[in-house]
């Protein structure tokens, strides 16, 4: 989608990104005490919308920006903004310790599903 | 708009869903994307991941480990179960040899789908070893675009040798209807496995 293309002075059309993505975090490719999946659905809280945002990396308002009406997978945060993965992972470290966004983790990351986890995704497929 | 509720404090836990994945594994060409953009609910979607690895090559002579930086990219697509449960379907990187590695992909999925073009069943040897191993629910989709049915659901099992029997299910993935029954295969089988 290239949202973030458009806005972000991190990134030119024609010569795609202008520093390396982890400029962005900092160096750090995983967030500090926290751990993020894929999955892990984000959504901003609402004490995000009196941030200054001037004072604010853009990335992390786009993000915010991002999640204020549904919660979004971290997956989806990065391919709307265009950035890697564990970038977003780290930048939305930085949110959850600003108590800025609220995180729901996936489940069943370990164990097998229940049947009646199954039944539920079989019934919502269904009903595509 | 509301956010609905999702982000009050020290209730969002509850209010917030639960996301869950399956993997649309397969060779490159084969239809991953189409399959996706069937069933999803927003067009798919495309992410990059950066890959630090050791690598040992076998003509090192030196033994010197070398990291290589590899760039996986795949794509996805969203469906909204419930109020309470959202599916991802991922598509696994086509050409790419090494997504194995990237364990957050595959790291709790429900079950994954092979999909396979039937004039190249070889090209998805390696997904099938790949869940036989981690023990992922998978299904096998036939994907049959062209109209042409060139192999029996009996004659794919036989050639995959698989070890389990996973169920094998012709297909087009460009009906959402066809993608469905593939899905709904997998997790008819899953939930056999689940009841044990």
């Amino acid at each position: 989608m290239g949202v973030g293309r458009k806005k972000s002075s991190w990134f030119d059309e024609e010569s795609g990104y202008l520093v390396r993505p982890y400029a962005i975090s900092g160096g750090r490719t995983s967030p500090e005490g926290s751990d993020f999946a894929l999955i892990t659905l984000v959504v901003a809280m609402p004490a995000s919308r009196t941030l200054d945002r001037r004072r604010e990396q853009p990335e992390l308002t786009a993000i915010l920006d991002l999640t204020q009406e549904r919660p979004l997978a971290i997956v989806e945060i990065a391919a709307r903004l265009d950035l890697p993965a564990s970038v977003v992972k780290v930048l939305c470290g930085d949110l959850l310790d600003k108590s800025m966004i609220a995180v729901k983790k996936p489940s069943h990351e370990a164990s097998a599903p229940s049947v009646e986890l199954l039944e539920r995704v079989i019934n919502g497929i269904r009903r595509l | 708009m509301e956010s609905a509720g999702y982000s009050q404090q020290g209730g969002s836990q509850l209010a917030m869903p639960t996301a869950l994945k399956i993997l649309i594994a397969g060779g490159f060409g084969v239809g991953k994307t189409t399959m996706i953009g069937s069933v999803s609910e927003v067009p798919p979607l495309e992410t990059e991941e950066y890959m630090t690895q050791a690598s040992v090559g076998v003509d090192d002579l030196a033994q010197i480990p070398e990291k290589t930086t590899t760039t996986v990219a795949m794509d996805f697509g969203r469906i909204t179960l419930d109020t309470e449960h959202v599916l991802y379907l991922f598509g696994t990187p086509g050409q790419e040899r090494f997504w194995f590695m990237w364990d957050d992909l595959a790291a709790g999925a429900l079950g994954a789908v092979v999909l396979t073009d039937p004039r190249r069943l070889a090209d998805s040897f390696a997904s099938v070893d790949f869940f036989e191993q981690r023990q992922i629910p998978f299904a096998i989709g036939i994907n049959c675009f062209y109209g042409r049915r060139e192999c029996t659901a009996e004659e794919v099992n036989a050639a995959l040798n698989l070890r389990n029997p996973a169920p094998v299910v012709m297909c087009d993935v460009r009906e959402r209807e066809s993608s469905k029954r593939v899905l709904l295969a997998l997790l008819e089988s899953a939930k056999t496995v689940a009841i044990g």
